[in-house]
């Protein structure tokens, strides 16, 4: 009986340091996504500053994807915001890495696919001249993968929207479809219901914006 | 309890606090201070001064958990140099703890548990560090990462060479620069002539290095060697290059000091690397002033195979119609050429290539005679050549690679003349080469970055030559072996040491070149490095038709380099001297005892971020070199140095109107020039006008239906600049005509279209 209850004590004393860990790993995750939306964030300091504590996560978790996926995250956004283009192939270079652990521990995702085309976009964007040949097809090629994958992600309507709407006309761009596609994509923000509570929902905002702008712009 | 014995706890508590020397924050320390200099004061303690210390007793009893957050980990992170390194993530295994580091490397955080920890310290371009920490101890941490083995932070082996590649790692060039230089024509010899070392030599084929002749530079396609890499050219007028730089991943022109894996060439190497599988497939035609083209390629499905076959077909006749050359066309000119490729993949790190070209051309032009006045003389040739490269790479496992290539090449001109002699009869003469080539190479990988490579070469080679009736053949086997070894002895330093043997049957002789390297990283972007290395050729065949007991030409060279390339701009110069030896005489007879020296130095700009949209580069090469050669008298600057040689090329880019506008401007000094009515002590003194040259392109970049359309507008010698290469005398030296272009302006204007590949992402431009 002593015995017993002893082993009930251990097993609820497991289960409940499980709880807490996950608890806490639950609530820190959410703390810091949510502040990844401010825009005081969302400066080179402020996003390394995230990128590091979302790997240090991850580091310690060890078997959730979503710590990797927001540090690389911030790794890429922090590769196409930055202003110094020394620094863009680093940061690739570790979004890159992020992007692989998230994607061993959860292959074929979509969200994941997302990220690897933001990768690739950031590489080109320094020199498209020269990269284009290289890092275009896999920017586009992982946008498909992301498609396939998810129809119902609307980051990948927003960030195909995108590419329509920043690519000159003459070069297979169309504001006219980037529009299509803006709207499209807010149908599926609106209808899009994260799986679990720390997947990735960013990107609404940024539509909309992208849409003004695609309208106003005519 | 008293207030004494608590006082005592509390005093017990902050000195045991101090003496183990946790790091406090600002607060607690300001706190114990405060209590320190009151009990210090006083000796006594007043009641507020006990309230105090009950508050903080309470505090250090029922707050654990507030204290021990009070812990801090504090240090600064360093390289191996001392330099702070900025963004490294200092992390607490197990825990989301941790911090990264400022810019001047300071770190410093509260971790959630305390006693023995194990600390990470994490940068992408790093050694990775883990390392047991102590939260007792208060000293600050100095962490002091090694860089990791990363290609891009290690020391590269770079004199001589100018690389341009797709590589993610920083070359001089990209392959489009080739293309998208003003002026050269997207030929790649052309571009080629805008960087130091190089000749302005417009008058006469091949790249001109150095104090070297064109002969002296080789063209070599996946590790092959490339003979007649030109279209057969007339007198004073080069033949263009046989391939589409469009095939080319990555082109290394190596002006010196290079690799012990090429052979047979004393003073330059130009080394072209093929496209491996391409993305999609698509088709492509393209239409000019001067004829037009197509080509398709095709990808399969599993993406393990691609083929593709191009041609095109150039005609100058039209275009000399409206623009008249200075001499009278009276054989075409026209050119057809055609290419196939074949690429598989044949495992997961083999693959197989096959590249092929076929081209005839057929082209001749009448001209005033010097030497008979009132007479015009003729000279046409007829060219057909076929070059096939087949190489296969694999990986043997064990850091082991295998390399294997085949190639057959033949060549024929048929050029008929009446120029030599005042005779009613016209001369037939036909020059033709076959080369079977083979070669294997074994690289052994030794740790990331050294390797061990070492391999053999055989080459058949067929030179036929005919004049009317009368024929002078001979055949050639070539054997080689070569072994060389990269090693790093550091990141920062490395050398390569290398040899290579040849044996040729014509020539009965062997020959043994030593080649050696040393570069030393002096900075991020930084690095020196010194090369040497012995260079031998065979004499070109026709002398070697006419003297089989001839020997090898040899040459040295000794170059320093100090270059500094980041993303935006390259900087570097060169200082080289090279001797020659054994250079061919053929007066008084055909002989080895020519020689000569060059020396000089280059420098070369880069800036691609100065300006918003403008690329531009500048390259200036100071060249001293004489040789005694051929009938030569005494060693002189030969005719085709010019002692300073400066390029500029610009390229911008106007976003809005999706139009590229490219600039180029070339100088060179006078050439030497031989005037037979000089004293012989005044043998090639006489200096032509300098050249310059502007060359300017435009290109439109749009689309039509869905095809990627560029239409191109390129006019060299904008400013219609006099050139003069030389002049030639008539055989009584009474009369000389100048040697210039034979069309010193030309003007291009052209369209291409490629279908079905998705080049949408090429300028993708959300800046």
């Amino acid at each position: 009986m002593k015995r017993f209850f002893l082993s009930f004590l251990m097993i609820a004393g497991v289960y409940s340091a499980t709880m807490a860990q996950s608890a806490q790993y639950e609530q820190v995750m959410s703390k810091n996504i949510t502040e990844l939306e401010s825009p005081s964030t969302f400066t080179p300091a402020g996003l390394t500053e995230k990128a590091a504590l979302f790997e240090r996560i991850g580091d310690a978790e060890k078997t959730q994807w979503q710590p990797y996926y927001y540090a690389a995250y911030c790794n890429v956004m922090n590769a196409l915001v930055t202003t110094d283009r020394n620094k863009v192939d680093g940061l690739a270079d570790q979004a890159e890495a992020d992007i692989t652990k998230a994607e061993q521990m959860s292959p074929k995702n979509s969200e994941i696919s997302c990220i690897k085309s933001l990768i690739a976009t950031a590489r080109l964007k320094i020199d498209p001249m020269n990269r284009g040949q290289q890092y275009g097809p896999i920017a586009a090629s992982a946008l498909e993968d992301a498609k396939t994958q998810n129809p119902e992600n609307p980051r990948v309507y927003m960030l195909i929207g995108q590419s329509l709407y920043f690519t000159p006309e003459q070069f297979g761009g169309s504001k006219e479809k980037a529009k299509t596609l803006f709207e499209l994509a807010l149908q599926k923000f609106a209808a899009f219901k994260p799986a679990y509570k720390l997947d990735p929902t960013w990107g609404e905002g940024y539509t909309r914006g992208l849409l003004k702008s695609a309208t106003e712009g005519k | 309890m008293t207030f004494a014995r608590k006082c005592l706890v509390v005093q017990g508590l902050s000195v045991k606090r101090l003496v183990y020397s946790v790091k406090l924050t600002e607060y607690t320390r300001r706190s114990f201070a405060v209590v320190e200099n009151r009990s210090n004061f006083g000796h006594k303690s007043s009641p507020i001064d006990m309230l105090l210390f009950n508050r903080l007793l309470i505090l250090t009893i029922f707050f654990p958990a507030w204290l021990s957050a009070q812990v801090r980990i504090t240090g600064k992170v360093t390289d191996t140099k001392k330099r702070p390194l900025a963004g490294v993530n200092i992390a607490i295994k197990d825990s989301y703890d941790g911090a990264v580091t400022q810019a001047d490397g300071s770190f410093s955080f509260s971790p959630s548990t305390t006693g023995e920890l194990t600390l990470f310290a994490i940068l992408n371009g790093y050694q990775s560090l883990e390392m047991k920490i102590n939260t007792a101890t208060n000293e600050p941490l100095n962490i002091v990462m090694k860089s990791a083995a990363n290609s891009l932070k290690v020391v590269t082996i770079a004199a001589g060479s100018f690389e341009a590649s797709d590589d993610k790692k920083n070359t001089v060039l990209k392959p489009l620069d080739i293309v998208t230089t003003a002026g050269a024509g997207a030929d790649i010899v052309n571009a080629i002539k805008t960087l130091p070392g190089t000749q302005q030599t417009n008058d006469r084929e091949g790249l001109f290095v150095r104090g070297g002749t064109g002969y002296e530079t080789q063209t070599v396609i996946d590790g092959m060697l490339v003979r007649n890499p030109f279209y057969s050219g007339l007198p004073d007028m080069p033949g263009r290059g046989r391939f589409s730089p469009f095939l080319f991943k990555g082109t290394t022109f190596s002006s010196g000091g290079y690799s012990a894996q090429y052979g047979q060439g004393l003073s330059s190497a130009l080394i072209l690397e093929s496209n491996d599988l391409p993305t999609r497939s698509s088709s492509s035609v393209g239409v000019s002033v001067i004829g037009v083209s197509g080509g398709l390629e095709t990808l399969a499905k599993d993406k393990k195979t691609s083929y593709g076959v191009e041609a095109d077909y150039t005609n100058l006749a039209p275009y000399f119609n409206v623009f008249k050359p200075k001499q009278t066309v009276n054989l075409g000119p026209e050119i057809i050429g055609t290419s196939a490729n074949f690429r598989h993949k044949t495992s997961k790190t083999g693959m197989l290539k096959f590249y092929g070209y076929a081209n005839w051309s057929n082209m001749g032009f009448s001209y005033n005679s010097l030497e008979y006045p009132g007479n015009t003389e003729s000279y046409q040739v007829r060219n057909n050549n076929i070059y096939t490269n087949l190489t296969y790479k694999e990986s043997l496992g064990n850091d082991w690679k295998l390399f294997a290539g085949a190639s057959f090449s033949t060549n024929k001109d048929r050029i008929k003349t009446d120029t030599l002699p005042k005779f009613p009869l016209e001369s037939n003469i036909g020059i033709g080469s076959d080369l079977t080539q083979m070669k294997v190479m074994l690289t052994k990988g030794l740790g990331l970055f050294s390797a061990l490579r070492f391999g053999g070469e055989y080459q058949y080679a067929a030179e036929r030559s005919s004049f009317n009736q009368y024929n002078l053949n001979y055949a050639d086997n070539y054997t080689a072996a070569f072994a060389e070894t990269d090693v790093f002895f550091t990141h920062s330093l490395v050398g390569r040491f290398g040899g290579r043997a040849e044996y040729s049957s014509v020539l009965g002789k062997m020959n043994f070149a030593p080649r050696a390297y040393l570069g030393y990283r002096t900075g991020v972007h930084s690095q020196v490095s010194v090369a040497y290395g012995d260079y031998y050729q065979k004499p070109e065949p026709q002398y070697i038709r006419y003297d089989r007991s001839m020997d090898y030409m040899k040459a040295t060279h000794y170059i320093a380099t100090y270059q500094v390339m980041s993303n935006d701009y390259t900087f570097r110069t060169e200082l080289y001297y090279k001797k020659y030896k054994n250079l061919v005489k053929t007066v008084p007879d055909y002989s080895n005892n020519g020689d000569g020296y060059a020396q000089g130095f280059e420098l070369f700009w880069r800036d691609r971020r100065s300006i918003k949209g403008l690329d531009y580069w500048v390259s200036y090469s100071y060249l001293d070199t004489k040789r005694n050669y051929l009938n030569y008298p005494y060693q002189v600057q030969p005719d085709f140095a010019a002692n300073h040689t400066a390029s500029l090329v610009t390229k911008y880019m106007i976003t809005k109107l999706s139009t590229n506008v490219g600039l180029t401007y070339s100088f060179a000094s006078g050439r030497p020039y031989y005037n037979p009515n000089q004293p012989l002590d005044k043998f090639m003194t006489d200096r032509t006008i300098t050249y310059n040259s502007v060359g300017a392109s435009i290109s439109y970049l749009t689309s039509i239906r869905k095809a990627f359309t560029v239409i191109v507008f390129q006019v060299t010698n904008v400013l219609n600049s006099k050139q003069v290469f030389g002049y030639r005398y008539s055989s009584d030296g009474t009369r000389r005509s100048e040697i210039t272009p034979n069309t010193p302006r030309f003007i291009y204007l052209g369209m291409f279209m490629n279908f079905g590949t998705d080049r949408r992402q090429d300028v993708i431009n959300n800046l």
